[in-house]
């Protein structure tokens, strides 16, 4: 039997890191068929079919998805996986807030956050904030996963064409209304998908600081990001925030800045490729994982910095 | 009205943690435990509403072995005014432990269930909105603001792209972010008083739920280690060291 995937979508395009989880779900069975619930979400279900590991697409047009409320999502997501072993999403926000509630209604014991498909049924996922890796095999006859995005490649987006089938909307039980969705619009990559990241923690001591990071941001084409304690100090909004209960990210380089390197942050970004630490501590915890630790003032470190990278021909992009 | 704070005993999120050498788990001998963190924030804002007046009656549960009443104990300095101890001497998965605080529901029939959003030990960020799911009732995750009005709670939840704001109806099941409050230390005053609050025992396998588990842990390892870094002496140095022998800029 073949893969339920559980599209990530605004209504007008399919969220990168659903293409993640499509590579993930291969690993597992390689008949996929995605799921886009949404409100004239149509575009979403083309864009989905032109996928070439998508075998097919389920488009469920209704007003009763239109803001993914949990409620409304997880009856529907619940009766299409009669047909099917597997469901799997994305472990963010999108995946966490419905998944649970489709694999109780299923009496399932979810798998949350796998980094690795050792088959279809045993996985590999982070436990204690990352500290220890579990292996563990799900009994129950179906199964709910949901994967670490940026523990996988992205599937390929153009090649395909798989069928589209229109199904209909189950009912919703009127329990909760969205009001309103508050989205930081910026003109960098994405936090999670971004080659660079250069994140500031409490040294940095102000949100006007912030500005340090973003001018060298800019230069790098790098997502900026966070330690909780700079955004608990309100230095920067919760969507940049890197860590146990905020994003996971895995860019190519991450720079950490004033940031001294708490368990819970380091479960954010310890599988980066290339980790820079400037901090002035030099006993902070940073330097533990850092490739290259500078010990110094960010506040002279980083303006120098970005006249050292001016000084360069070429930067990657 | 009444809220259920669900809190659990996890290894303190201090500790560096350290995995058997047999793989069959994590070291929990001579560990410090504590509350989850999120649990704290969770029974923090179920005593601000207290405070406020719209709230009579604050109940905490937990599920576990003995000790596990300290997290119990602990809600009960901060604020909470009795305690329940669902006894289970091993791990459950959060299914199992969400059929369990069904059963206290439907025997405390609270208007509201607060949580953290996710447990520090597991990871598994389940257990709040499985309970949502098996009694039908809304949930608001990721929370860090709440608006208690008469029929419906309004909510501020924290999702990838910054905010969402939802309006859901009573009875509600809440997963408390770190971000909802600032949660409180007990005074010396209140830990003593909150050792005659009472604390009624329940044993989990005599609930009639079925909570055998459903994941078999095969094997328990230490993630792969970060070789060990250099210092540079200066930004100079830094900048060509990223250019020319790590290739990233």
């Amino acid at each position: 039997m073949s893969v339920l995937l559980v599209a990530e979508h605004d209504n007008s395009n399919l969220k990168a890191f659903t293409l993640n989880a499509i590579s993930a779900a291969s690993k597992i069975n390689d008949d996929i068929h995605v799921l886009v619930a949404g409100c004239k979400c149509e575009s979403v279900s083309k864009e989905v079919s032109s996928i070439p590991l998508v075998k097919k697409v389920l488009l469920c047009d209704s007003q009763n998805y239109e803001n993914y409320l949990p409620e409304n999502l997880a009856p529907l997501v619940t009766k299409v996986s009669e047909k099917y072993d597997h469901i799997v999403a994305s472990a963010n926000t999108f995946g966490k807030n419905f998944m649970p509630r489709v694999a109780a209604a299923l009496d399932v014991s979810q798998v949350s956050d796998v980094i690795k498909v050792n088959d279809s049924e045993t996985f590999l996922r982070p436990i204690y904030a990352g500290n220890a890796f579990a292996t563990v095999k799900s009994i129950d006859k179906k199964k709910c996963v949901t994967i670490r995005p940026t523990s996988f490649d992205p599937a390929p987006k153009t090649g395909g064409s798989a069928q589209v089938e229109k199904i209909e909307a189950v009912d919703v039980p009127n329990i909760s209304k969205f009001i309103k969705r508050e989205e930081t619009k910026s003109e960098r990559p994405e936090l999670g998908t971004a080659r660079i990241v250069i994140s500031g923690g409490r040294g940095m001591q102000s949100g006007e600081n912030f500005k340090l990071i973003n001018s060298i941001a800019d230069k790098l084409n790098a997502a900026v990001g966070a330690s909780r304690a700079a955004v608990d100090a309100g230095y920067i909004g919760n969507d940049h925030q890197v860590g146990q209960t905020g994003k996971v990210v895995v860019p190519d380089l991450y720079i950490a800045v004033g940031i001294s390197g708490a368990i819970q942050h380091l479960a954010g970004m310890k599988e980066s490729k290339i980790i820079v630490a400037i901090n002035k501590d030099g006993e902070a915890p940073i330097f533990s994982v850092a490739d290259y630790g500078l010990e110094a003032d960010l506040f002279t470190a980083l303006p120098e910095f970005l006249a050292e990278l001016n000084k360069l021909n070429t930067i990657q992009k | 009205m009444k809220i259920l704070v669900a809190v659990k005993r996890v290894i303190d999120y201090n500790v560096q943690i350290r995995v058997k050498e047999d793989g069959s788990g994590v070291n929990t001998d001579n560990v410090k435990m504590s509350t989850n963190p999120p649990d704290d924030n969770a029974i923090e804002e179920a005593v601000k509403l207290k405070e406020a007046g719209k709230v009579k009656e604050i109940v905490a549960v937990t599920v576990g072995e003995e000790k596990a009443q300290e997290t119990v104990r602990k809600a009960l300095a901060v604020g909470a005014d009795r305690g329940i101890h669902v006894k289970a001497d091993s791990y459950i998965e959060p299914l199992g432990i969400a059929k369990i605080l069904k059963k206290v529901v439907e025997k405390e029939k609270p208007d509201l269930v607060f949580l953290g959003k996710q447990a520090i030990d597991d990871d598994c960020n389940q257990t709040g909105q499985m309970l949502a799911a098996i009694l039908n009732w809304p949930q608001g995750t990721f929370t860090s603001k709440v608006n208690l009005k008469e029929k419906t709670l309004e909510i501020v939840r924290e999702i990838d792209e910054g905010l969402e704001t939802l309006e859901i109806n009573l009875p509600a099941v809440v997963t408390c972010d770190l971000r909802l409050n600032e949660p409180r230390f007990a005074s010396l005053p209140n830990i003593m008083k909150a050792k005659k609050k009472p604390i009624d025992q329940m044993i989990a396998k005599d609930l009639g739920v079925d909570i055998t588990n459903r994941i078999q842990q095969l094997k328990v390892e230490e993630p792969p280690k970060r070789k060990g870094g250099i210092k540079v002496s200066s930004v100079a140095e830094l900048v060509s060291k990223l250019k020319n022998e790590a290739k990233v800029i």
